[in-house]
């Protein structure tokens, strides 16, 4: 009897339904899929919408910036360090923006005589505007004595001013070829200390003083009178470029010094010569006089990729393990629980320094890191996998697939996966900032260095920045502003996506 | 509920054996640092590193580290940062900074993050709830050496009215020493804040579209009564257990923080024995964090079970 069953011939079977006429309707509406209505619901969340543009904005920055600036990260100044925003062409239209200017109070007369000697020489005045002055009278051998103080905005790069240096003769001479080209005055005429009373120390001072302090003695015109050195004996090299305005021939234009030449020279204009053009530093410079800029873009470009890179990884161990788990149950899921268990007590820092102590020196500092992310960072993943397994696994759909005989592969990434696809897009939006957090805390605190091969990070530039914080507040606050619109536009559409693709919480969690 | 409570603890505690013994090894496994060889303290640290095996297989370090912590709680000496003290010493003089800035925060976010909360909740989907959902996701996501800086820039440096770093010395309950200590607390306080703000605001808004608010409307409550006797009752189920889990919390600090602020704490010890680095402090902190770590999420889960009735996991009953 039993083997009747076995094989019944084809020609046996026949259609039950073949000419009977169905009488369901043919559904007329479009079909709608689960990604397009995520879609629609999470157009409808207009902070989410926001927060995707400006992620994407801020990543075209992170590409684009670094392209844009004249500036590389090999170009680091030793002058223009922590200096603020300056636009030379932005600057010379006075509107108060980008003009490199920095509050200097309690200037003395002394001070700001000096700060007007530098605009008279060197024709850039490093005074933009006088904020205020301020008498204050002291009793001084008897007698009463007003001493004025001036409140000063000035333009930190004219304010450097002239300075002097140890040439070679080559790069002497190269300046003054500059010099014939473009008709720029870098080299000043040279003032022998001896003119001005001994003052040896302050290469600005270019006119007859008064006493060592630095007075100055002007004439009757209230014009200073130059104090450059016409002595030809002590001249360093041959002079055969540009003189400046008032020069009767015989001044000379540097000095020599152990095998080389000794110049004053003017440090903007220097700067021109070195780097061929002006300063230009949208966001300003960092301790290193990098562009910030460029370097911020630098930075976020690491972040960005690694958060990616580390996210991505993290999902799939994420995924493969909660698969595991939630499919097979039992005593797999429990030993792999304990497991996760502890992997996930080891606190985050002492991983990162584990491995940093351990690995730095054998895979650099970058493996390392991305290391200690992997060890930990795939645990939340796993659980919320484990979970949609276990609501689905028991399910008729997939009991109908097994007894068809599906694989246990099979039944786990083309029958169950699926179901939890939303979760995982929704947890990797808000996995991203969550790295890219961590990792700016760890280069904050400088545990992890990665300036040898990413350059620079966000957080190594905001440490550098918070070192200065009072006074030059603007390399902490470009950082600060970047590193927070990423990360509060990360979680603004991690959140949309997640209300998106979850109706049953809409208007539950914000 | 004492079973399950139990279960855990056992859990936790061999869990923390685990990782204090991975971390042990690897941290054992390290090449020693160089002692100063002018240093009296030298000799002690030799001795010491004598007595607690240096040059015995790994599993007997760890034995005799672990019979010195059970039976004098021991945990060696310094080698590096406090040459030749006792770790646990230190430790014990960086807690009191640490938990007293905590402290105070907490006590400060609490009240008001609830209150936040319970405000948001009852004006649900209104222009104040939408910017206090809003003012809460920033708070959340900005980190927080970014609200070091703008505290420390605008209270110290622009009105001056705040000092910029935290005191030194040890009397921490007068009002300089506490002056001096704010500027850590706000910058602790803002994400503490917004913390609570959102769990209440979530877990009240849930509660209050629950069927037993609208009972407990029909038999003639009025909304006032009905959201504080059982609305708010039931979003406490979940809010409180955060609460023990903030104040476990308070121990560990923040690195960021105390580095900023140079507050004298745990974290700043942490930070500093990374970078010296000193292997035997490291040990101890490590093995204090991980602590932290899992006592504060054993807390919070226990709790659950002796604050809501409905939640009895594990129990026979």
């Amino acid at each position: 009897m039993k083997n009747e069953y076995e094989n019944i011939p084809q020609e046996l079977f026949e259609f039950a339904q073949l000419d009977a006429e169905l009488h369901d309707k043919k559904i007329e509406t479009k079909a709608r899929g689960y990604f397009e209505d995520a879609l629609i619901r999470f157009k409808k969340n207009k902070s989410s919408v926001v927060a995707a543009w400006i992620i994407l904005l801020l990543v075209l920055f992170a590409i684009f910036s670094p392209l844009f600036s004249p500036y590389t990260m090999k170009d680091k100044d030793t002058v223009y360090q922590n200096f603020p925003p300056f636009v030379p062409s932005v600057a010379a239209k006075n509107t108060g923006h980008l003009d490199g200017a920095k509050t200097l109070s309690s200037q003395n007369e002394l001070m700001y005589d000096k700060w007007q000697a530098i605009a008279a020489e060197t024709g850039m005045n490093p005074v933009i505007r006088v904020l205020g002055t301020e008498e204050v009278s002291s009793i001084y051998r008897g007698k009463e004595r007003i001493t004025t103080y001036y409140k000063l905005e000035m333009n930190s790069y004219y304010a450097i001013g002239i300075r002097t240096q140890t040439f070679s003769f080559e790069e002497f001479e190269e300046i003054q070829q500059f010099q014939n080209e473009t008709g720029i005055q870098v080299i000043y005429p040279w003032v022998e200390p001896k003119d001005i009373k001994d003052i040896s120390d302050d290469p600005a001072i270019w006119y007859q003083v008064k006493d060592n302090k630095g007075t100055p003695k002007k004439d009757k015109n209230d014009n200073w009178i130059p104090a450059y050195s016409s002595n030809s004996e002590i001249e360093g090299a041959p002079y055969h470029s540009q003189r400046i305005e008032g020069d009767p021939g015989t001044w000379i234009y540097s000095v020599q010094k152990s095998g080389s030449v000794r110049c004053r020279f003017n440090y903007y204009n220097y700067y021109i010569f070195k780097n061929g053009h002006e300063p230009s530093y949208l966001f300003g410079t960092n301790n290193m006089g990098q562009d910030l800029f460029m370097a911020i873009g630098v930075g976020a470009r690491f972040s960005l990729i690694f958060a990616v890179l580390v996210s991505a990884v993290n999902l799939t161990i994420g995924m493969i393990y909660g698969s595991i788990q939630g499919y097979y149950g039992g005593m797999i899921d429990m030993v792999m629980d304990r497991i996760a268990d502890i992997v996930g007590g080891i606190p985050f820092i002492v991983a990162v320094t584990l491995f940093q102590y351990h690995l730095a020196s054998k895979v650099g500092p970058i493996v390392t890191f991305a290391f200690a992310f992997f060890m930990t960072g795939w645990i939340g993943m796993a659980a919320l996998t484990r979970k949609q397994f276990y609501r689905f696994k028991g399910q008729e759909y997939v009991l109908a697939a097994r007894t068809l005989g599906a694989s246990d592969k099979r039944l786990m990434f083309k029958h169950i996966f699926p179901n939890s696809l939303g979760t995982i897009i929704t947890s990797c939006a808000l996995v991203i900032p969550g790295v890219i957090s961590s990792e700016t805390t760890l280069t904050y605190l400088g545990i992890v260095n990665l300036s040898d091969l990413a350059g620079t990070s966000i957080g190594t530039l905001m440490s550098q920045g918070q070192a200065v914080a009072t006074t030059a507040p603007h390399a902490m606050v470009f950082p600060s502003i970047f590193i927070s619109l990423l990360l509060i536009s990360f979680n603004l559409f991690g959140n949309g996506l997640r209300d998106a693709f979850n109706p049953s919480m809409r208007g539950l969690e914000d | 509920m004492w079973k399950y409570a139990t279960q855990r603890i056992i859990y936790m505690l061999l869990t923390l054996l685990v990782i204090t013994g991975m971390c042990f090894i690897l941290i054992r496994m390290l090449p020693l640092q160089p002692l100063p060889a002018e240093d009296p303290h030298a000799a002690i640290v030799e001795m010491q590193r004598e007595a607690a095996g240096y040059n015995k297989p790994y599993l007997v370090q760890f034995g005799i580290f672990l019979k010195n912590v059970f039976t004098k709680f021991d945990w060696g000496v310094s080698d590096k940062l406090y040459i030749g003290r006792s770790v646990g010493a230190i430790f014990f003089e960086k807690l009191p900074a640490t938990m007293i800035v905590n402290l105070y925060s907490i006590i400060i976010s609490i009240p008001i993050g609830i209150a936040f909360g319970v405000f948001a909740a009852l004006k649900k989907n209104t222009w104040v709830d939408h910017f206090l959902s809003t003012v809460t996701m920033i708070a959340i996501s900005v980190p927080s050496f970014v609200y070091a800086f703008i505290i420390q820039y605008v209270f110290y440096y622009k009105l001056s009215i705040l000092p910029a770093l935290m005191n030194s010395g040890t009397d921490y309950f007068t009002w300089d020493m506490f002056k001096s200590m704010l500027p850590a607390i706000l910058s602790l306080s803002f994400g503490e804040i917004a913390g609570f703000t959102r769990t209440t605001r979530a877990e009240l808004t849930e509660v209050l579209t629950s069927e037993f608010m609208l009972l407990a409307r029909t038999k003639g409550l009025t909304r006032a009564q009905a959201t504080v006797r059982h609305a708010f009752k039931n979003c406490m189920v979940v809010v409180v257990p955060s609460i023990f889990g903030s104040f476990i919390g308070i121990m560990s600090g923040s690195l960021i923080i105390e580095k900023i602020f140079s507050v004298p704490g745990v974290g700043m010890l942490y930070l500093n024995s990374i970078n010296a680095p000193d292997y035997p402090m490291f040990t101890m902190l490590t093995v204090f964090y991980t602590t932290i770590g899992l006592a504060a999420g054993i807390v919070v889960d226990i709790s659950y079970s002796f604050i809501d009735p409905r939640i009895r996991v594990g129990s026979k009953k």
